[in-house]
């Protein structure tokens, strides 16, 4: 099965080996190392896509990674649909399956065409000026619509199935880019011994020698050599040759990101491999070899679909053997259009004309081209090409004006020159320079350990390429370590050279012209829209970007950058260097979501922290609530309970008999040493040298500026040794800020802090009945009041295991919190859990917690204090001592803000209908009648349904708060304003006689 | 990423194994309590923030733990030197002219 545009004895593919596919429902004939776009030419199709502005029928600009237009849908399955998949770099296998984008009802046929006859409407920043008013309309009507009709696919709505890996490796050198250059300079790195890593985004190494036929290097064809030279490198046990890998991003240090497609070309990937691969590569050395991109030429119409580079009718030709038409027209300003006229015309394609806009070139290709008899035409410009879903003519001028004529072609072929890439040596943060003469950027300033090689350094020509890229891989080896190879420099026979070209509009968009010459094919700015930028006050190369999109689409401006900043510097009368370039960022081509992030998605997107008596909970159906990376249990419902039930009923019960709560995840930090307690000093408000072994406290963290950073309750275990929890949030960040201080402010003091937080499971144990319920199982340890009083703390055992028992209370009743090994955890749980039973107590979760201690005005950190909160602020200044001298915050506490009054204080607030529950976070104001904007005087931090109250409870910053008890206070809402009582802020046994109860 | 040479641990480690903690050489002073409003404004919240050279400190989290200076260059990122929390500023870069 042969197609239309397939020339036999053309092209590397072998024809035995077919492949089918479908295009929007067509089935095709391919050959397996097409890629799409070389198995559709051959069979004749070059429609594949509307534009994304104008839907403007488009077809194939080039043949690599550059393309701009021929984006596809490629899909697999539901969940599987890819889209702006590049045509041209989409490997066939037998059955894909694609489809053309931002088309209906059809890609001959697209309704949204008609945005190219109003396209007036459409130019430069039309977003910015069209739809301005009314101003609901933008939200709900003219960003819909403009979305939806310049979409480029359709997102897959089912969650992806692939699964992507991800390696970090290290090499000495890295070279970027497999073609002459990348090779030579690996070869040369290779032969020292150094790890060496080649990458090229291509499926075959070769880079241009894919289309320059008239390459010959170590007496072999061009693609011939660096096939054997791929294989050599992959023969060394120092080398990892990697193709079809993209290196997407530069970053610092010689951190580079590649993106390996592992399998978007095989028919059928199974699960077993990935879909891509990311590398992370750090590397001594790396060698920039990304070679150079051919630039189209600006005229009108030159989006026709068969209009495309040069360079890319050549690889067509001479890699895959398909012609890209059988009349083909070439437009040119350099000599590189003449070799892919020369190749076509030898593959006996009829050539209609060369038109080069060059008065008097002169050359060998220029010499073969006319004795083969191709009618050339210089000092001339292609100003129009005819036709609409395919090219059909081109209208040829004088440049400077006069008669045209025009000659019927199928495809029409161009080249302005080459661009060299910079893209990763820009982002590698090396300056490029402009070089005059050549009227391109190339590297200039390094930043990095690195060198750019070949074309995307300027250089000229295969001789001088392969010279500089193995001199640069040898230096590269030898700068990191490498020893002295063999030197066995490629030699070349046979090469091609060309530079120079233009830059900027063509004559057929002229100044002033109304046509549609596409300077970026992707984003649909035309010349016209470049100019009117200027003229609208864009005079920085950055605002002409944002303003009119030229770069912005996913191609980056690879074809289109050069072209519009030289229209941009023609239309300010300044010279391109003085314009400036526009930054080149990652990556550099798309990278898929998927290979960023890799494993971590789903369970293992964040780790989970699970406390020892998760499994207990789970099995008693507690809902969980996520603190942190902790799963907390929330609350515990029995039958028919909703939240409110379950939590009424928890926290009533815990004040009638007892509850068992999880407090694992509080952080426990120990401080032992010669001057631990000298360190508490220092780190804490209170007082500490003389508390007593076995007591605890309540200790309040500062910051320098003097708010509260955290606060917990401290056991001294020895005169040594003090057990310190934190706050669940905070524990990380104390341990960080102990650390810091002891590490660099006060190293004179003998102290270890060790995190403890996950040596120990916490079980408290709060209510009347509590210590009934712990006593029968804990050995060791009286637990009389007399002998362990509130606030203190003992060792001994519990059930046989290790236990520091504290007597503390975050409810206000009796209350104990055992600590336990935690692999015994769950066990003591369990026995304390019948012990408990038998006294009707419940487990209780988060949220009962939370309304227990609230019922007591206990602050909780973060939420009653938001870093803005004093001591004082939070009624806590008894625990400041008074008459120490140092501890961090203490400045910051006599700052004259922080003792000015009406700061905001924490009180208690209560509602004039107990029934209504405030929201947490709600303003409030003295006077609900003033204008607004009202003058809000606080806020509501925490606020609840206390069954145990009958009514609810919150507390509140409030300015002048403790001046204001029993005054009535407002909160604003949407359906009302709800009139408060500041209060105290305890409501449940004010005198804390329960703590003994 | 960047790779940080970690004064205790002597090694270049990346930069996911640390944590910046600010800019370095500020001392608490022993007497903070007795500190002026301009000391402590000067203590606690004016940074340098140079373009260029900074001296920063660096705590190596996810390995030995501890807390240490560097040098950095704000403008490329590149880490000239870093030394022990507790070393003096160092008189003389490596690779300065003078």
């Amino acid at each position: 099965m042969s197609a239309a545009f397939r020339i036999s004895g053309a092209g590397r593919l072998s024809q035995a080996k077919t492949a089918s596919f479908s295009f929007d429902g067509q089935s095709y004939s391919g050959i397996e190392g097409d890629t799409l776009a070389s198995a559709l030419l051959a069979n004749g199709v070059h429609l594949v896509g509307r534009s994304f502005k104008y839907h403007r029928p488009r077809g194939f600009l080039s043949a690599g990674a550059e393309e701009p237009n021929a984006l596809v849908q490629i899909v697999r399955d539901d969940a599987r649909k890819t889209p702006n998949v590049r045509a041209t770099v989409q490997e066939l296998y037998d059955g894909l399956t694609a489809n053309s984008q931002n088309r209906w009802p059809s890609l001959a046929f697209d309704v949204g065409a008609v945005n190219d006859i109003a396209s007036p409407m459409f130019s430069a920043g039309f977003y910015y000026k069209t739809f301005m008013w009314p101003k609901w309309a933008w939200k709900d009507l003219y960003e819909p619509k403009i979305r939806a009709a310049a979409g480029l696919g359709v997102s897959p709505e089912k969650p992806d199935p692939d699964h992507y890996a991800s390696r970090y490796a290290h090499c000495e050198v890295l070279v970027l880019g497999g073609g002459a250059a990348g090779i030579a300079a690996a070869l040369a790195a290779a032969e020292t011994g150094v790890r060496v890593i080649l990458a090229d985004e291509q499926a075959e190494f070769g880079g241009s020698l894919r289309f320059e036929s008239g390459a010959k290097i170590d007496g072999e064809n061009g693609y011939a050599w660096a096939q054997s030279a791929i294989g050599k490198l992959k023969a060394m046990g120092n080398v990892r040759v990697l193709s079809r890998t993209t290196a997407f991003g530069y970053y610092s240090q010689n951190f580079v990101g590649l993106v390996e497609r592992v399998s978007d070309h095989l028919k059928n990937p199974g699960h077993d491999l990935a879909r891509e691969r990311l590398w992370q590569v750090r590397a001594s050395r790396v060698v920039i070899a990304t070679g150079a991109i051919e630039r189209h030429m600006v005229f009108a119409n030159n989006d026709r679909p068969g209009v495309m580079l040069a360079s890319a009718a050549r690889t067509y030709l001479n890699h895959y053997g398909v012609a890209v038409g059988k009349n083909v027209g070439v437009y040119t300003a350099n000599d590189s259009a003449y070799a892919a006229a020369i190749d076509l015309k030898k593959a006996g394609v009829n050539i209609a004309a060369i038109v080069d806009l060059r008065d008097n070139p002169t050359g060998p290709v220029i010499d073969e081209a006319r004795a083969l008899g191709i009618e050339i035409n210089f000092g001339r410009a292609v100003v129009s090409a005819g036709g609409k879903l395919r090219v059909s003519s081109m209208t040829v001028q004088p440049k400077n004006g006069g008669g045209g004529r025009t000659i019927p072609v199928d495809a029409i072929l161009m080249s302005a020159g080459w661009t060299p890439s910079v893209h990763l040596f820009s982002q590698s943060r090396g300056k490029v320079a402009f070089n005059e003469e050549t009227r391109r950027f190339v590297p200039g300033t390094y930043a990095q350990d690195c060198v750019s090689v070949g074309a995307s350094n300027g250089t000229d020509g295969l001789d001088a390429t392969i010279d500089e890229a193995y001199a640069a891989g040898a230096k590269a080896a030898k700068d990191a370590g490498g020893k002295a190879g063999k030197s066995a420099k490629p030699k070349v026979d046979a090469g091609e050279s060309w530079s120079r070209g233009m830059l900027g509009a063509a004559p057929g968009a002229g100044p002033g012209t109304t046509v549609k010459a596409f300077v970026d094919f992707q984003n649909d700015v035309t010349a016209k829209d470049i100019r009117q930028a200027v003229h609208e006050g864009m005079h920085s190369i950055e605002h002409v970007k944002r303003f009119t999109t030229n770069g912005m689409a996913t191609d980056q401006g690879k074809t289109s950058n050069m072209h519009g900043l030289a229209i941009a510097a023609e239309e300010l009368g300044k010279p391109i260097p003085a314009v400036g370039l526009t930054t080149f960022r990652a990556p550099y081509t798309p990278v898929t979501f998927g290979s960023i992030v890799g494993h971590a998605r789903g369970a293992l997107f964040d780790p989970t922290r699970r406390t020892a008596t998760h499994g207990w909970a789970a099995s008693q159906g507690a809902v969980f609530e996520d603190v942190g990376h902790w799963k907390r249990a929330w609350y515990f419902p029995k039958a028919g309970e909703d939240m409110h039930k379950a939590v009424d009923r928890e926290c009533v019960t815990v004040r009638k008999t007892a509850g068992l709560f999880d407090a694992s995840t509080l952080g426990k930090i120990e401080v032992v040493g010669p001057d631990a307690a000298k360190f508490m000093e220092l780190l804490y408000t209170n007082p500490w040298e003389k508390l007593e072994t076995g007591r605890c406290r309540y200790g309040i963290m500062l910051r320098e500026d003097g708010f509260i950073y955290d606060d917990g309750v401290v056991g001294r275990l020895a005169p040594d040794r003090f057990h310190v929890t934190t706050t669940t949030g905070g524990a990380p960040r104390v341990m960080n800020h102990m650390e810091d201080y002891l590490q660099t402010e006060f190293p004179h003091l003998n102290v270890w802090l060790t995190s403890i937080t996950e040596q120990w499971a916490v079980i408290a144990v709060q209510g009347p009945k509590s210590r009934d319920i712990i006593a029968p199982l804990v050995e060791g340890i009286d637990m009389s009041d007399e002998a362990m009083p509130h606030m203190s703390v003992r060792e001994g055992k519990i059930c046989g295991v290790p236990t520091r028992l504290f007597r503390m209370s975050f409810t206000g009743e009796r209350g104990f919190e055992v600590n336990v090994p935690a692999d015994y955890g769950e066990a003591v749980w369990e026995a304390l859990w019948t012990e408990g039973q038998k006294h009707g107590a419940t487990a209780y979760g988060t949220e009962s917690m939370h309304v227990l201690r609230a019922e007591k005005g206990y602050i909780i950190v973060g939420q009653d204090t938001d870093g803005t909160v004093t001591p004082n602020d939070a009624a806590l200044d008894w625990a400041v001592g008074k008459k120490k001298t140092d501890f961090v915050g203490i400045r910051g506490l006599t700052r004259s803000d922080l003792v000015a009054k009406g700061r905001k204080q924490l009180v208690g607030l209560k509602t004039k209908d107990p029934k209504v529950v405030l929201e947490e976070g709600a303003q409030i104001v003295a006077d609900p009648k003033q204008p607004i904007p009202m003058k809000m005087i606080g806020h509501v931090t925490s606020s609840y349904w206390s069954e145990n109250c009958g009514r609810s409870i919150a507390l509140a910053l409030v300015a002048g708060g403790r001046d204001r008890m029993g005054e009535t206070l407002y909160v604003p809402m949407p359906n009302g304003t709800i009139e408060v009582e500041v209060t105290g802020m305890v409501f449940v046994d004010e005198k804390g006689e329960r703590l003994n109860g | 990423m960047l790779l940080i040479r970690c004064p205790y641990c002597e090694e270049e480690r990346p930069e996911l194994e640390f944590r910046n903690a600010g800019e370095a050489h500020i001392a608490r002073s022993a007497n903070i309590a007795g500190e002026s409003d301009d000391d402590f404004e000067k203590f606690f919240f004016i940074r340098a923030n140079p373009k260029g050279i900074i001296y920063e400190r660096w705590r190596h989290i996810h390995g030995c733990a501890r807390f240490f200076n560097a040098v950095r260059d704000t403008v490329t990122d590149k880490f000239v030197m870093t030394y022990k929390a507790g070393e003096p500023k160092p008189a003389k870069l490596p690779g300065a002219a003078k």
